[in-house]
């Protein structure tokens, strides 16, 4: 099977979306790039180069690159939805929810509820999260655990090559509109990928190791780190299993709360900071539904309630490393 | 201009269901039958059915927290639209919207919309939809003077012009956002130059004038239907209720809302213009007078009687699929 990035995973999906179907074009900021300019039109294909290729494919009409104008190209994205069409947008920086925020919640996440079930709104908003660049407090943050506080929006975090695509390819599929997390860390890091095109269902977890004394969940980046740190402590006999969601919403609880039930311990690791967090959420969500299987206190691991800093020493402090989740592990067997 | 009897008829129609349909609500309101905030339209009639009675099913209009006087004249279901007010399952949208977001999208109505400037982007959107598909659907926002202050407005209305859609945007001055005049709230003493900066044309009409506002709504659909990018309407008109009702109107000068009722007037603006032209009786006028108060009265009676939501409802229509 071949081997391919992140990256070229969700640009393979976003090609053969438009390509099976005229509703889908892509809009945002530089998707295409170079427009007005000395440049050839499409030669930038978005920033982290998730678009490559598609201008030229497709032309403007379904390669539609605007200015910088986060609340219009999401309103836009919302809009064509509401009519029918497939809209993939790029928003850039995962930071940049605040500049867009009213359309994302207010408009796209409320259209079906308030209008009474009486429409769709397919529309996907991409977004490059995480940290990991020394990219400051501005261009890292994850912000996928406060979309997921919004009902009405989807939202996918991939931790690999494989799920981006067959996650993409679903996000485009479905009626309801989809928040998608690229993790931008990730884009380089590559898998095996099938060339074809295939859908990997939301709330739906990747269990990617399996054991009997603790239960990890990681999202996004911290996958990898979670699986190393598991890795690492198999070698002394302790064995977890590691809960990939996929989705933060919907959140496969089952399979979280069946493995707590068989294994009595819980470590939730995530990038983002800890308030109102994704690991608080299903720490609750064990404390709740699986305190009598609890045979030792759940632990987070997540990075500070800080901004991220500039440093590459203090941001690596900041994001949880897989030493802290050795450390988080061994904390609730003791 | 000369327009054909049916189009005089259910422009007159579609003004005086929208008159009536808010006086209703106000008194309702008032005892008490409807819940929650509701901002009304009236006086404003003539800004909705002029730009509507150009539009077709395919067009689609995006509407304001005032939005009741857009939805009738695009056609929306009155009775529907009153049961939503009291909040029924069987509301436009099953109670779930109430009165700041009725929506019908059979009839090419994205929704009335809380959010002052929340609408004109998704039009936008709407309008590029068109572009895309190749054909000569338009899209129209309209907004109040409160929302050409925000940036959502300044971003759509550029991005139209970027990408030369068939965006409408219609600008209804009814002279305050919320409590505050637009001499104050607009820093710059030309609005429609200000507007036309962005790069498309800008069509002014008095929004007591319902032919008026036709023609200037006219020229911008036209100009947006040719291909020719965006276009602008503005429509001046004064709100004859406060901003919310319950709102105390401190704002207003002495004698002003009597003014306004008195001498800016759409319905006694039209009627006039008829006697003057002869191309419609008054008797006539008077029986749609009487056919619109027949269908409030039956739409606040079935309103009255229609059924309640119940709690499993809550949950309903959040999404179409969740859950793994």
């Amino acid at each position: 099977m071949p081997v391919k990035t992140m990256r070229d995973a969700i640009n393979e999906a976003l090609h053969q979306a438009m390509a099976a179907d005229d509703s889908v074009f892509v809009i945002g900021e530089d998707v295409a790039g170079c427009m007005g300019s000395n440049g050839k039109p499409g030669s930038v294909g978005g920033v982290f180069g998730v678009t490559t290729g598609i201008y030229d494919k497709f032309g403007p009409l379904r390669c539609v690159d605007t200015p910088i104008s986060e609340s219009a190209i999401v309103g836009a994205a919302a809009g064509a939805a509401l009519v029918g069409m497939r809209p993939v947008a790029e928003i850039m920086f995962a930071d940049f929810v605040g500049v867009c925020m009213d359309q994302l919640v207010n408009q796209m996440g409320k259209f079906r509820y308030m209008f009474g079930g009486k429409t769709t709104c397919p529309a996907v908003i991409r977004f490059a999260a995480g940290g990991g660049f020394s990219a400051a407090a501005q261009h890292s943050q994850s912000m996928y655990q406060v979309m997921t506080s919004f009902p009405g929006l989807k939202v996918v975090i991939p931790s690999n090559a494989y799920d981006a695509k067959g996650l993409m390819l679903q996000a485009i599929a479905e009626d309801d509109p989809v928040l998608f997390f690229e993790p931008k860390a990730l884009y380089q890091e590559s898998c095996e990928v099938p060339d074809e095109m295939y859908t990997i269902p939301f709330g739906k977890a990747a269990i990617l190791r399996e054991g009997d004394d603790c239960t990890v969940v990681a999202f996004g980046q911290m996958v990898g780190r979670a699986a190393a740190a598991i890795d690492a402590l198999a070698e002394e006999g302790i064995t977890c299993d590691l809960i990939d969601p996929r989705t933060s919403s919907p959140l496969d609880t089952a399979t979280i709360l069946e493995s707590v039930e068989a294994t009595g311990r819980l470590v939730v690791v995530d990038e983002s900071p800890p308030r109102c967090g994704l690991t608080a959420d299903i720490a609750g969500l064990a404390a709740d539904r699986a305190f009598h299987a609890l045979k030792g206190p759940i632990k987070q691991v997540c990075a500070p309630h800080s901004p991220t800093p500039f440093a590459p020493e203090l941001e690596a402090a900041y994001l949880p490393s897989v030493e802290k989740i050795i450390a988080a592990i061994r904390g609730t067997m003791s | 201009m000369t327009l054909p009897r049916e189009t005089l008829l259910r422009a007159y129609r579609q003004m005086k269901t929208i008159r009536e349909f808010e006086e209703r609500a106000h008194a309702e309101i008032m005892n008490g039958q409807i819940p929650g905030f509701t901002h009304l339209y009236t006086g404003q009639e003539a800004n909705a059915v002029g730009v509507c009675e150009h539009l077709s099913d395919a067009d689609t209009i995006i509407s304001t927290h005032r939005g009741h006087g857009h939805c009738i004249a695009k056609g929306a279901d009155v009775i529907g639209m009153m049961k939503e007010l009291w909040g029924s399952s069987e509301g436009l949208c099953k109670g779930k919207g109430g009165s700041m977001h009725v929506a019908d999208f059979e009839r090419g109505i994205l929704g009335a919309n809380g959010i002052v400037a929340g609408g004109p982007p998704i039009s936008v959107g709407s309008a590029l939809a068109a572009k895309i598909r190749g054909n000569t659907n338009v899209a129209v926002s309209f907004s109040g003077d409160g929302s050409v202050n925000q940036g959502t407005c300044f971003e759509a209305m550029n991005l139209a012009v970027v990408l030369q859609v068939p965006a409408i945007f219609v600008i209804e001055n009814n002279y305050y956002s919320e409590h505050t005049n637009i001499s104050y709230a607009v820093g710059c003493d030309d609005l429609k130059a200000r507007t036309e900066a962005f790069g498309f044309p800008v069509f002014v009409a008095d929004g007591a004038d319902f032919f008026a506002v036709y023609e200037a709504a006219g020229k911008a659909i036209e100009h947006a239907r040719a291909g020719k990018g965006p276009a602008g309407v503005f429509a001046e008109q004064g709100r004859y209720h406060g901003h919310f009702v319950g709102d105390p109107q401190h704002y207003r000068g002495a004698g002003e809302l009597d003014d306004l009722r008195k001498n800016h007037d759409c319905l006694k603006n039209f009627r006039a213009r008829m006697q003057e032209t002869g191309e419609l009786a008054s008797e006539e006028l008077d029986a749609v007078d009487a056919e619109v108060m027949a269908l409030i009265d039956r739409a606040v009676a079935e309103a009255k009687a229609a059924p309640r939501p119940t709690p499993e409802q809550v949950e309903q229509d959040v999404y179409i699929t969740y859950g793994a």
